[in-house]
């Protein structure tokens, strides 16, 4: 059936505005209301797997209205954000009742929703940067949520650097209306392939990926991460490094780069440099950390890192393959590219599950002992046996054993940089996926084997909806590695996502004939 | 040339936000930012000897169409509607902001953010 | 009579650091008139937002400034007495509500999102009048409530300013110490 595209913003919106109107004694039904949402728009994203649509609002006909676009890329991270928020909202069922003020709290987590679903879902380019700000403003006030000292600081530091890159974002808009006259991501396209990139066309590029990398956390850009994600409350940090930095940050900036701008060499060679730089940096700075939430967000600069490596990747090989030369050297350049972006895009999918997992793990081993960092930790295998495991499975997941999920993608991008001749790329992924297994062992022995210290005799597992959550998105980490191996899950939900991508800049041409 | 301009002040809020200590100080340098491409925005829109896009009954013909004169003289409106979105969401941003600088000088007794440096490593 | 003034001046001061009273009485009397105009002001802003510049956001902002006039005037007890802090986020919440739901039932009644049905279907009015743009008005009557709720709340809740505890003091004077140090030295005469 299908789902008018509207209502995956209209229904956590209105619930959004709802919602603080309950106040402390209607907090339960608040708490079941918010959750009945976020199961819905899960529903509501499995139906609209593998369809496409051109949504029109207010029955103005583009380019004089906005309107909602759902493609192949746009489905897969609908599904993504869904499960990843559904799977938060029900932790923090338990974990938010260390704070006050839940029901303010259920209304801004829904609001982030409203504009991640609103950025993955827009067509047009200013209403891209409004639901941008809209996911980016709720994520500010939830990083600072607990309002203790390193929270505030946390909160501030990221507030300031993610208000500059909006603001680059604005203007880079400024400058694209002032170049083409339109707004519309379909028109936009169709002028830059008309009339080419002039220099305010090229500055324009270049803000949009500062201002997109730097929402996305790569690497000149991500001082605010490690601030910013272990301060934050747990169920909140695996929303911001599961989905947010991917959504404002990775889909806009493939959706800018290869569907209105089109990838040229220097650009793909740019996103592969930034990638290459996030993985070993993230890496390196990831090992020597002892606050258990501060590496896995070092340790998710560096996952971000393969997954612009993936794309860029494939961007270079299309960009290159404009060269008829090329094109006869070379006659797989397609399916080498194609296989790149998959991985790129698997390893996204892949990644919003197991570090979404990891934190709520974390989230739980800190409401048991009250503290993060991981020497004051150790033996808790007996004392949180279901956080231990999903714990396990998340971690094996994302250093790559087979046969979990993580070791498909890392496959995958591997094997593209190897067919394309890319070897030393290749050597640098094993590499950087030999940091993640120590940095992953170095938590696994800290946390969970070892001894334990006297003052944590009396920790216990937390039961209830924390381990719903943490089992279910254990069973998607188990279970994904189908997505690539059965090839009807593939075409369904992962082969139009590639498509969008390889596309290109025929994506305005889809759009006008879909109407 | 006043693009130039509007790109100098830019750079001039984009200094003050980057350099300066004191919290205040960088919202203020936000804020400038913001202004900065506000009118960036508007300028775009512009047409010399223009009229504001705001149709009177002077402006219709007898069979309710809007007169040619009137397209042909008025600046373009579009830019001002973004520019309207934007001075909301700078509102709320720089609400967010300030009362997170309150609080920190609450907590911390400072508003120097060179001592204010919990977070290290 | 500079005594005097300058007697009466020193008392209004303490007076409003202490926030019991507010202003004098002049102010507080002009203050009464002068708040029915602004409220006025912004009611014209918003119904005739389709037709002249200006609309929901800037009739609720004027309509906020109205209440800030209020607390400046006669202190914040006086306006919290007035529009009490859970009444003022409801009837925000309550705006927002109502945008959402018009551009629902655009969606119910004609089958697209946020459609102007009411232009469309029901009423659609002559061109340059007050009732002639469909949903627009109502629209801008909602967001007006919303936008005007908020910031009252945003400036109220900003200006309840606790003071430091006595063992922070120290690290502040001694900051203040160095800043003015500093200032004194280069010759600037204003910290």
């Amino acid at each position: 059936m299908r789902i008018p595209l509207p209502l995956f913003i209209a229904v956590p919106l209105v619930m959004a505005f709802l919602l603080p109107m309950f106040g402390r004694k209607g907090k339960t039904a608040a708490t079941v209301l918010a959750n009945l949402v976020t199961v819905l728009l899960l529903v509501f994203a499995v139906a609209s797997i593998g369809k496409s649509e051109v949504y029109e609002v207010g029955k103005w006909s583009i380019p004089l209205g906005i309107n909602l676009v759902l493609d192949g890329l746009s489905s897969l991270l609908l599904l993504a954000i869904s499960v990843v928020s559904a799977a938060a909202m029900l932790f923090s069922v338990r974990y938010m009742e260390q704070y006050t003020a839940k029901p303010k709290y259920l209304s801004l987590f829904l609001l982030m929703v409203v504009g991640m679903n609103g950025v993955v879902l827009s067509g047009d380019i200013f209403n891209l940067f409004v639901f941008l700000e809209i996911a980016s403003l709720a994520s500010y006030a939830l990083v600072g949520f607990g309002c203790e000292h390193e929270e505030l600081e946390a909160s501030f530091k990221y507030m300031v650097l993610g208000t500059i890159a909006s603001i680059f974002i604005l203007f880079a808009v400024a400058l694209i209306y002032g170049n083409t006259g339109t707004l519309n991501m379909a028109y936009i396209s169709k002028a830059i392939q008309d009339s080419g990139l002039n220099a305010g066309l090229k500055f324009a590029l270049a803000l949009f990926i500062a201002g997109f990398g730097l929402k996305a956390a790569l690497v000149p850009f991500h001082a605010w991460l490690p601030d910013a994600h272990p301060s934050a409350p747990a169920p909140i940090s695996a929303m911001l490094s599961g989905i947010l930095i991917k959504t404002l940050g990775v889909y806009a900036l493939a959706r800018v780069v290869f569907n209105i701008f089109g990838v040229s060499v220097s650009i793909g060679w740019l996103l592969i440099v930034l990638g290459l730089l996030s993985m070993v940096a993230g890496a390196f700075l990831a090992v020597g950390q002892w606050d258990l939430k501060r590496l896995m967000a070092y340790s998710s600069i560096s996952q971000i890192g393969y997954v612009i490596l993936g794309i860029g990747l494939g961007g270079l090989i299309i960009a290159r393959a404009a060269n008829s030369g090329y094109r006869q050297d070379n006659p797989d350049w397609a399916a080498w590219a194609s296989l790149a972006v998959l991985g790129g895009l698997f390893h996204l999918v892949n990644h919003a599950v197991y570090k979404s997992l990891l934190f709520l793990t974390s989230g739980s081993v800190e409401m048991a002992t009250g503290t993060r960092q991981l020497k004051q930790m150790g033996g808790l295998a007996e004392k949180l046996p279901f956080t231990r495991t999903t714990c396990t499975l998340a971690s094996a997941s994302i250093v790559g054993i087979p046969p979990f999920s993580g070791f498909w993608s890392k496959l995958i991008l591997i094997i593209a940089a190897v067919q394309a001749q890319f070897y030393w790329i290749a050597a640098v992924i094993v590499f950087v996926s030999l940091c993640t297994l120590i940095m992953y062992l170095k938590v696994q022995r800290y946390v969970f084997l070892g001894e334990l210290p006297e003052n944590l005799q009396q920790a216990k597992e937390n039961k209830g909806s924390m381990l719903v959550a943490m089992v279910f998105l254990a069973c998607l980490c188990v279970l994904m590695g189908l997505l690539v191996l059965v090839p009807g899950l593939k075409q369904a939900i992962l082969d139009p996502a590639v498509k969008v991508l390889t596309d290109g800049v025929r994506y305005s041409a889809v759009i006008t004939e879909v109407l | 040339m006043p693009y130039a301009l509007c790109f100098l002040l830019f750079m001039l809020g984009l200094y003050c936000a980057v350099v300066k200590k004191n919290m205040v100080k960088i919202v203020v340098g936000i804020m400038v930012m913001e202004y900065a491409v506000n009118l960036f925005l508007i300028m775009l829109g512009y047409r010399s000897g223009g009229t504001a896009p705001i149709i009177e009954s002077s402006h219709l013909e007898e069979s309710g169409q809007i007169a040619a004169t009137f397209l042909s003289s008025s600046v373009d409106p579009l830019p001002q509607a973004l520019v309207l979105t934007s001075i909301v969401i700078s509102l709320g941003s720089l609400a967010l902001m300030i009362s997170i600088c309150i609080r920190t000088y609450e907590k911390y007794g400072t508003f120097d953010i060179t001592q204010i440096r919990r977070l290290k490593g | 009579m500079e005594q005097e003034q300058q007697n009466s001046s020193v008392v209004q001061k303490e007076e409003i650091s202490n926030g019991v009273t507010g202003m004098t009485i002049i102010v507080k009397t002009v203050s009464n008139w002068v708040k029915v105009l602004i409220v006025l002001f912004g009611i014209y802003i918003i119904l005739f937002g389709h037709l002249t510049p200006g609309g929901g956001f800037a009739g609720g902002v004027i309509l906020a400034s109205s209440y800030v006039l209020l607390m400046l005037a006669f202190g914040r007890e006086f306006v919290e007495k007035d529009l009490p802090l859970a009444l003022d986020s409801k009837l925000d919440c309550l705006g927002a509500f109502m945008f959402a739901m018009i551009a629902i039932l655009g969606l119910v009644f004609g089958g697209v999102f946020f459609l102007n049905f009411i232009y469309q279907k029901y009423l659609p009015g002559q061109p340059l009048k007050l009732i002639s743009a469909g949903t627009i008005p109502l629209s801008n009557i909602a967001i007006a409530l919303k936008v005007g709720a908020s910031l009252f709340l945003v400036i109220f809740v900003l200006s309840t300013f606790r003071r430091e505890t006595p063992a922070k003091k120290s690290q502040i004077s001694r900051i203040e110490t160095d800043y003015t140090d500093k200032s004194v030295k280069s010759g600037d005469k204003s910290v």
